[in-house]
This record gives C-alpha cells, structure tokens and sequence, in this order.
C-alpha cells in the first residue's frame, strides 16, 4: 500500500492490500547455484531441458550421473523421477524417461545432472522462519535422508532446535552449539560449523525464510557435502534482489495467474464455476467460503478462483479483473463483493458499469451474470448507479450471503 | 475507555509528508485524533497544512516526542526504510509503534522485533501490513476508516484489513471500544493474545470479535490462551475454510502447508475454549448480537 514497494509495480490504494505471491521456491538446480554462490560445498552439476543436453552435461561431468526430475513437490524419488545413469547415453535414456513425466500433477520440463556420489552418512540442516516465536530458527539432525516431520515425530531426540537472534545470526560459537545438539560426529564437526555458518549466510544475504539441505551427506573420502537444496525467497525483499526475478518459474504457472500478474492483480485459479472479484485478502477468502457453503444447494458449485482487487477498484482495474475471470471457460457466474472501507461503493459502481462499457469496446461483451453487493462507504448511491445502468446482467443483491446463494444458483444454472 | 490509543494519545506520523502519509493523516485528523507532529529528517522545522491545521515537522522521533510528548507513531514509509524507521521509534522509546507499510522483507520485521525485545519490549508493535487501531470516537492511529462504527462495548482484533471493516459495519448499532488491525504477515508485533488480554482487562469493553484466517498456528494459541485466561465472551471467526492447501491467498501468512493452519482445526480449538464461531462474517455478527443482547 506504500508506494515503491517493487519496482515497476504500482502500489494500490490504501485498504489495497496489494496481495501477490510472497514467496518464490526454487528449483534444486538453482538453490545448488544459490548455494554453489555462497561457497557452500555441493557436487559439480547442470540442469537439462532435452535428453541431448543431458547427454551434453553428463559428458562434460565425466558420464556417471544422476540425473533428477525438477518440480516443486515432494516424494519425486518414488515417482521414479531420480535414477542413476553409468555413461552419457544412459543419461541421455534416463532424461528422455523422466522430462515429460507426471509428478503429483507436475510435469518434468527439466532435470538436474550432478556428479555421484558415495554416500556414507547422511544428516539433515536448515533455517527457517518460526512464526510463533517471531525469529529463525536452525533445526539439525544426524537422521537426514528422509522427512524431518518423520525423524521428529519418530526420534525427537535426534532433532536439535534451536532459535536464531535476527540481529545476532550464526557465528562461529553458535555454530559449534549447533553442531554439539545436533549430535553431529566428531570427524565432521569443523565441516559442519562452516556449512552451518556458509548457509546462514546465504539464509541472510539471499533474504530466504527457508534453506534446507536434506541430505548433507558425509562421503567416502570424508567430506561434507550438500546433496540438495531447498531453498525459498521472500519476495518482499526483491527491491534489494535485482537477480531475483529471473528466478520465478513462470511457465510452470497457470496461464490465468500470469496474464493476471501482469495486470498487477492477485488471482488464484481454483476449479469451480463462480467468479469472484473482491477487495481485500481477508474479504475475498471469506467469499469463497460463503460461496462454497452456497453452492451446496445448489448441485456443489465452488468459486472458480480468488481475486483480490485491492482498494482502488477503478474502472480499469475491474475491467482487467472482469476480463481475467471471464477468461476462465468454467466460470458461468460472477460474484462482486465489495466492502467500501476507504474506496467509495459509488466509484465502484461506476468501474463496474465503465467496465463492462470498456470490455464491450474491447469486442469482449459480457455474456455470464454479475450479481454485485456493495457495502459499506456511499452503498446507497453505489447501488443506485447500478440501478440506474440497468444493465439485465448485472444483479443487485444487498447482502453478502444473500448475493453468494444467488451467483451460485445462476452458476448451478449455467452448467 | 479503550485499548492502547485513547483521545489523550499524542500520535505522530513517520512519513507524513508521502502521499499515503499525508492522504490518511488528513483522515486521522478528521476522526478526532490528537496528531501532534510528522517525521522527516529533510523537512525538519516545517509544517504541513491539513485543512487549517498546520502539523509540525520533526527531524526524528526523539524531537517528536521531546517536542509535543507524543506516544503513538504510525508508520507510512516505504518498504525499503521500514525497518529503521521502527528501529528509531524503539530507540527513542515511544510506547506505540503502528506500522501500516506493507511489503517489508520479513527479515526486517525480524530484525526490528528483535531489536524490540533486545531493549526490553518498551514499544508496542502492532503490524506490519496492518490497518492499525482505530478506538472509535476518540482516536484513530492508521486506515481503518472512523465513520463506520461508533464508540461501544465490543473489542475487535483481526489479521485481515476488510473483514474488520465488514464486522465493525455489521456491530455499528452496538459500537466498539478499540479495532486492532494486526496484519496478516508471518512475523508481526502485536498477537491475538495481547489484544485479548489487553480486552480482558478494559472496564470497558464486555464482548469480543477475534477474526483470524488460515495458515500458522496463532488463533490456536489464542484458543489456548482465551481457556485459561479470558473470562470475557469471545466470538469468531475464520477465513479461509475452503481454501486448497498450498495456495497462497493474499496474506504471506495465508497459506497451508501439510494439515496444519487449516480453517477447521482453527474453528475446532476455538470452539474448545469455549468460543462461538461463526461460519460468514453475517452469522458471525449473530453470534455477536445474541452475546450483547443478554447484557
């Protein structure tokens, strides 16, 4: 709501709460460049988007690789999306298996190849943002290479926590404090007080509210290092990140999510037949509940996505809001619930009408129904704006339970 | 009576003098709020001009408050200088930091928080990402609009900026006694527990509105904290009920990861420690009337 909150982005009107993805997680491919950046130790490696790069990069790292599906989702090993490959054309076979593949509804468009490694011991380290003590945290374990919820529900005693001052960080003490609760072995404690240091360091310097490394593994020869890399920027922080933004994957986002965003607008795409376009984060997710609830009378309709339009709800800004959720071919009904805090309910009335006005001109006429309720600020003359244009798509209804039961009764109607 | 901001509290703006500063201390002001002066080191010794009102201009918060005793900032700078800016409130020891920029990098509501209770916790903060507080009638200390409820009984703490409006508008015939905005950010200032102590211990206010929404685990702790030490009746609601896990709906805060944060488990815990919950915002205001109307 403050101007300049990233450049190239408009701020919203006040109330606006300007809501837009907060946070980026990153591919393993770019958290082990991430890492690779701020010497942490990690194993030789490159990202491949066609089986010939593959064979390419498997070359290039002396043939015996394994080869790893990129999606942002847990439980890829079982899904048969890491294998190992012994030459440059096995690579080459194992890519073309995997790019392509279907992880938990997310499909492969690349793989990571990294040198092998013979792992001896594997560990568990991260730093995160604990929200119920408003600070970081560290949590280490020896029992890495499985889920650390497991390991902490399992042995709880094998899961040292311990809580990061902000402005104090991880220095050398703290990081042999770490090492000691984590019950790390003595042969690897020096290698991990540094990796526990390197990696507060990337946490900080990268504005991450999540690095994890699972497994930090001990090899054959001895040496530490970090065989994965999870990590997860703060997208707040970007103004001081310009290297930042080539990092959001956007083409693994929704079409409607991305045409969305370059609009500046916050939407979610969700699979139901309502349209809803609201203000404020808080409103709209209590939207899709009412109209949830509603659409339990009527045949199970849900809301088609979440759009939170902020405060300013001009006449472009609902036009461009307009256009995205009609753009969605599933949506048969709109519902408009705005609450005038700030913003007058009458400006609003007057975007929706300029709107729908504007998307005609566009030669994008209207065609599903609109119920609108306005509250709050100037609702009577808001309402009566709506009145008068008398448009026969657009429907009045006064309060909010009320228009969420008639947008899903229109929507149920419309299927 | 009220919580935290009362018609005596003496509020100063740190960033007045930008657009939103400016555009919502003119509002400020029109509710009634005592605003004794604006921060801005570049434009020390002038004033600015709000409908007939001059505000002085102070070079830093310790002028401010040496200057006109003021106990209340709030807080419009951008988010690239949010952080020093409460920084500097703590430092000059100031009892009310509310801070209404949104999009600060959470490491910096980290650090500032850990600065704060580093030197003692001498400044309450409420936000960031917040609307603030408004005591309705006596003074307004952010954005939540003034005129859409009056003064009254009832006490209102939410994560979220629109529902508070929505609830303060549906309860405008009963009125409140003090709307605390307390952001929907992963790292904030002020909790639902301390606003719901702080209610539990007004003379004044007799029922209260706790609205959360879904993702971490305050309102289960509030829930835990209304069992053991609010006698008060306490209603609420949740956002967030039908919302798919790992989207995040608006708020940094607003998303579920794995079975925790959701809007059931919320609303279950609630309703252990004896609380109603509402499944709208209308039914919500229901429970609310039916409270106030045995009082």
């Amino acid at each position: 709501m403050v101007p300049t909150r990233r450049s190239g982005r408009p701020a919203r009107d006040a109330m606006g709460w300007t809501h837009e993805e907060v946070s980026v997680d990153l591919y393993e491919y770019q958290g082990r460049d991430v890492f690779e950046k701020h010497g942490l130790p990690v194993l030789a490696g490159g990202v491949a988007e066609t089986p010939e790069e593959a064979r390419a990069i498997a070359e290039r790292l002396g043939g015996r690789v394994v080869v790893k599906a990129q999606v942002k989702v847990g439980g890829r090993g079982k899904a048969g999306g890491v294998k190992l490959a012994a030459d440059a054309t096995e690579a080459y076979d194992r890519a073309n298996d995997i790019l392509g593949m279907d992880i938990k509804g997310h499909t492969v468009h690349k793989v990571m190849l990294a040198e092998t490694a013979d792992i001896v011991e594997e560990y568990y380290f991260s730093y995160l943002l604990d929200r119920a003590n408003r600070t970081f945290l560290c949590i280490a374990s020896v029992a890495g290479g499985m889920e650390i919820e497991t390991v902490a529900e399992e042995q709880p005693e094998k899961v040292a926590k311990i809580a990061i001052d902000a402005n104090r960080g991880v220095d050398e003490a703290l990081a042999r404090e770490i090492v000691a609760a984590g019950h790390f072995p003595a042969e690897v404690a020096d290698q991990v007080v540094d990796i526990a240091i390197k990696l507060w360091q990337t946490f900080r310097a990268e504005d991450a509210t999540l690095v994890e490394v699972n497994p930090l593994a001990k090899i054959s020869s001895g040496k530490v290092l970090c065989l994965d890399a999870k990590v997860t920027l703060d997208e707040n922080a970007g103004f001081r990140h310009a290297d930042h933004e080539a990092l959001e994957d956007k083409a693994a986002v929704d079409p409607l999510e991305q045409a969305a965003k370059a609009k500046d607008l916050n939407y979610v795409k969700l699979d139901g037949e309502v349209g809803i376009i609201g203000n404020g984060a808080g409103l709209v997710m209590s939207t899709l509940d009412v109209v949830a609830y509603a659409g339990e009378q009527f045949g199970g309709v849900k809301p088609a996505n979440f759009l939170d339009i902020g405060g300013g709800a001009s006449a472009e800004v609902m036009a461009n809001g307009l256009e995205i959720v009609l753009s969605d071919p599933a949506v048969k009904s709109v519902f408009v619930n705005v609450f005038g805090g700030i913003t007058a309910c009458d400006a609003v009335a007057n975007g929706i009408v300029q709107a729908l006005a504007m998307l005609d001109s566009r030669g994008e006429t209207v065609t599903k129904p609109l119920v609108v309720r306005l509250d709050g600020n100037n609702a009577e003359a808001g309402r009566a704006i709506l009145d008068s244009a008398n448009n026969p798509l657009v429907e009045r209804v006064d309060t909010m339970d009320g228009a969420a039961k008639r947008a899903a009764e229109l929507a149920a109607a419309g299927k | 009576m009220a919580i935290w901001l009362t018609k005596d509290s003496k509020v100063i703006v740190q960033g007045m003098t930008g657009s939103e500063g400016s555009k919502h201390t003119r509002r400020m002001l029109a509710a009634g709020t005592q605003i004794v002066g604006g921060v801005n080191p570049r434009k020390a010794g002038t004033s600015v001009d709000f409908d007939g009102t001059a505000v002085p201009v102070f070079g830093s918060v310790a002028d401010a408050m040496k200057e006109t005793g003021a106990d209340v900032t709030v807080i419009f700078v951008p988010p690239a200088y949010t952080k020093d800016a409460v920084v500097e409130a703590i430092d000059a020891g100031i009892g009310l930091a509310v801070v209404i920029t949104e999009g600060v990098p959470v490491h910096d509501t980290a650090a500032f928080w850990a600065h704060a209770v580093e030197t003692g916790n001498k400044t309450r903060i409420i936000g960031p990402n917040c609307p603030g507080v408004a005591s309705p009638g006596a003074s307004n200390a952010g954005i939540i609009p003034a005129d859409i409820s009056g003064s009254g009984r009832i006490g209102l703490v939410s994560k979220s900026g629109t529902l508070t409006y929505q609830l303060m508008y549906e309860l405008r015939d009963i009125g409140f006694s003090t709307a605390v905005g307390i952001g929907g950010d992963p790292i904030i200032g002020t909790t639902h527990i301390d606003a719901l102590a702080a209610f539990q211990d007004d003379p004044e206010t007799e029922a209260i509105v706790m609205i959360g929404e879904i993702g971490g685990d305050a309102e289960e702790r509030a829930a835990e904290f209304i069992k053991n030490h609010v006698t008060k009746p306490v209603v609420g609601y949740i956002a967030g009920f039908t919302a798919p896990p790992g989207k995040t709906m608006g708020h940094a805060g607003a998303i579920i990861s794995g079975s925790s944060g959701t809007a059931d488990a919320k609303k279950a815990a609630l309703e252990a420690a004896g609380v109603k919950v509402g499944k709208t915002p209308s039914e919500t205001a229901r429970l609310m009337r039916e409270v106030m109307s045995g009082r």
